[in-house]
C-alpha cells in the first residue's frame, strides 16, 4: 500500500517575519528582510547587508524550560526550536507531554553549529580556562544540537536526524522526512533547518567574491535574483519548519490539512560534467527534478509554479536552461518562477524550508509571491521563459502543483513536488 | 563571611538551574541539589563555575564531587574561602 504524506503545521522564523501570520503578510507585499549591517561595514566586507530575522530571546519563554533557555546562546538552534514549535503548535499539539512520541521522528538540518559558541570555547581553552566551559557548550557545537532541543523538548521517539547539504539541505530534510513516513517507518515527522549566519560564516562567503556588494546604500535592492544587475547574493539567517504526517494518522485526529508532498529526488551530479565543488552539473539537476516529478507520479505540463533555487548569481540563468530542459517547457508554456530570495536573502541551509513554507502558503492561498527587484530581468532569461512568467507583484492564480528545489555546495540537489491537497487521492 | 549568608547568596546561584522555584524558597541545608531541587546533574558543574566566580575561589575535582547538598556547598565554599584568604 502506497502511503500519502500531508503537510499539517507551519512554523518560520525569517528575516521578513516572525510567524507564519507576518510572514505571510510579507511575501504577499514583496517586503524586504534585508538591512544594512553596520558590523559589516567595520569588518572591511564587501557585502554589507544581511537578511535578519528580529529575533529577541524572550521570544523563547514560553518555548523551552527557563533552566534551557539560561544558558542557549546558539542562535541557530534557537530559530530552529522557534520555528519547529510553532509548527507543531500549528499542526494542533501541546508543546508538553508526559510519555515519549515513538512514531514521531525529526529531521532538521544545518549548515555548521554556531561559530559564535565554538568562538567561546576556543577563546577559553586557549587562554587555559576550559574548567569554566561549563556543561553547555557542548550541546550547542554539535550539530545535532538542533535536533536534540527540539526532540527532548516535544519527547520525539522516532529517528532524530541532523542532516547536511549545504543549500539543499532544508529541502533534503523535507524529503527524507516524507520518505520515512512513504515507508512506513514513522507516522509523523518535524522537518525543517535553520541557519545563523555569523561573521565568521559571512566573511568566508565575501572573500569567494560571490556576494551582492552594490547596493549596501540599499540594503532592500541588494537581492535581485534573475535581474541583469544581480551581482552575487546575500546572505540570510532563519529556520523553516514544517509538520508532515502519514494521511490516515492525520485524518484520525482531525487535522488540518495544508497541502501534499506527491514525491522528490535527491540526487548530486558527482562534481562531473561540469559540476563542482561550487557549481551544479545540468546533468544532475535535471535529472533529478525529472526524478522529482517521476516519484509524484505527475506530468511536467501539471506545475504551475516553481520555487527556483535563484540566489541572485551567473547560476540563476543556468538553472532556467536546467529548468526548461527538465520540464520540456518554454517561453509562454513555462510555468510561473519565483525566488523567496528576493525578499530574505539565501539563508543557506534555511533557505529549503523557508521556501518550502512559503510554498505552502502559496498554495493554501492560491497566490504566487512576487519576485522583488526584477526591474530588469536578465534577457537570457526572458528569451527561455518569458517575462509574464516571472510575477513582479503578487498574482492570485490556481495553484496546484508547485516543484521547489535547491542545489547546494558538493553538486548536491533536492526537488519537492509539493501539491494542493486532494481528498479524492 | 557566615553561613547564613553564604545560604542566602547560594539560592541566588542556584536559581537559575532549578524549575521548582517555590521549592527553592523553602530549601535547608539538607536539600539534595538532584532529589529535591530537580537539577540536571549535567548541570552541577555549572553551579561549581558559578560559586567560583561569585567567591574568588577554585573548587577541585574532589571537593565539587561533595557538592551534591545544599550544607556541602557551604561546607566546601568557607574551606576554600579559608584556604584562600
Amino acid at each position: 500500500m502506497s502511503r500519502r504524506v500531508v503537510i499539517t503545521g507551519l512554523g518560520v522564523v525569517s528575516p521578513n517575519g516572525m510567524g507564519v501570520p507576518d510572514f505571510l503578510h510579507a511575501i504577499r507585499n514583496g517586503v524586504s528582510g534585508i538591512k544594512f549591517i553596520p558590523q559589516y561595514e567595520e569588518l572591511k566586507f564587501n557585502c554589507q547587508v544581511s537578511g535578519l530575522p528580529e529575533f529577541e530571546w524572550e521570544q523563547l519563554r514560553n518555548y523551552i524550560t527557563e533552566t534551557s533557555l539560561y544558558g542557549l546562546k546558539g542562535k541557530g538552534i534557537a530559530f530552529g526550536i522557534k520555528a519547529a514549535l510553532d509548527a507543531w503548535m500549528d499542526a494542533g499539539n501541546n508543546i508538553v507531554s508526559e510519555e515519549t512520541l515513538w512514531e514521531t521522528g525529526c529531521i532538521f538540518g544545518s549548515s555548521v553549529a554556531d561559530t559564535d559558541v565554538i568562538k567561546n570555547a576556543i577563546t577559553r581553552v586557549d587562554a587555559k580556562e576550559s574548567k569554566k566551559l561549563g556543561s553547555r557548550v557542548v550541546e550547542q557545537i554539535m550539530n545535532s544540537g538542533v535536533t536534540a532541543y527540539i526532540s527532548g523538548r516535544l519527547g520525539l521517539g522516532n529517528k532524530i536526524i541532523n542532516n547536511s547539504s549545504a543549500c539543499a539541505t532544508g529541502t533534503q530534510a523535507i524529503l527524507m522526512g516524507y520518505e520515512y513516513i512513504k515507508y512506513g517507518m514513522a507516522k509523523r515527522m518535524v522537518v525543517g533547518s535553520s541557519e545563523y549566519v555569523d561573521s565568521y560564516v559571512f566573511g568566508a562567503f565575501d572573500s569567494m567574491h560571490v556576494l551582492s556588494r552594490k547596493f549596501n546604500d540599499q540594503p532592500e535592492k541588494a537581492s535581485r535574483p534573475m535581474s541583469m544587475s544581480a551581482s552575487g547574493f546575500v546572505p540570510g539567517s532563519g529556520a523553516g519548519a514544517l509538520i508532515l504526517e502519514d494521511l490516515d494518522y492525520a485524518l484520525a485526529h482531525n487535522a488540518t490539512i495544508y497541502a501534499e508532498i506527491l514525491g522528490g529526488s535527491n540526487n548530486s551530479g558527482g562534481q562531473r560534467s561540469g559540476g563542482t565543488m561550487t557549481a551544479s552539473s545540468s546533468a544532475g539537476v535535471i535529472k533529478c527534478i525529472r526524478e522529482a516529478l517521476a516519484d509524484a507520479n505527475t506530468s511536467a505540463q501539471s506545475i504551475d509554479l516553481i520555487s527556483g533555487h535563484l540566489t541572485a548569481t551567473i547560476a540563476d540563468k543556468f538553472e532556467i536552461q536546467n529548468w526548461v530542459q527538465a520540464l520540456d517547457r518554454k517561453g509562454y508554456d513555462f510555468p510561473m518562477v519565483n525566488s523567496l530570495k528576493s525578499m530574505i536573502g539565501h539563508c543557506l541551509s534555511a533557505a529549503g524550508s523557508i521556501e518550502a513554507v512559503a510554498v505552502v502558503l502559496q498554495i493554501v492561498h492560491q497566490f504566487a509571491h512576487p519576485n522583488i527587484n526584477l526591474e530588469d530581468p536578465n534577457p537570457e532569461i526572458i528569451d527561455l521563459i518569458s517575462a509574464n512568467n516571472l510575477p513582479t507583484t503578487m498574482v492570485n492564480r490556481e495553484i496546484n502543483v508547485v516543484a521547489k528545489a535547491n542545489f547546494g555546495f558538493g553538486d548536491v540537489n533536492t526537488c519537492l513536488i509539493i501539491s494542493k491537497y486532494n481528498n479524492n487521492g | 563571611m557566615d553561613r547564613k549568608t553564604i545560604f542566602t547568596e547560594l539560592k541566588k546561584v542556584l536559581a537559575p538551574y532549578t524549575e521548582n522555584k517555590e521549592m527553592l524558597d523553602g530549601i535547608s541545608e539538607e536539600t539534595d541539589l538532584i532529589r529535591d531541587l530537580k537539577i540536571n546533574s549535567a548541570n552541577l558543574v555549572d553551579i561549581i563555575i558559578d560559586a567560583e566566580s561569585q567567591y574568588n575561589i577554585e573548587i577541585d575535582f574532589d571537593s565539587a564531587e561533595k557538592m551534591y547538598k545544599v550544607g556541602s556547598c557551604i561546607d566546601v565554599i568557607i574551606d576554600k574561602m579559608n584556604q584562600s584568604a
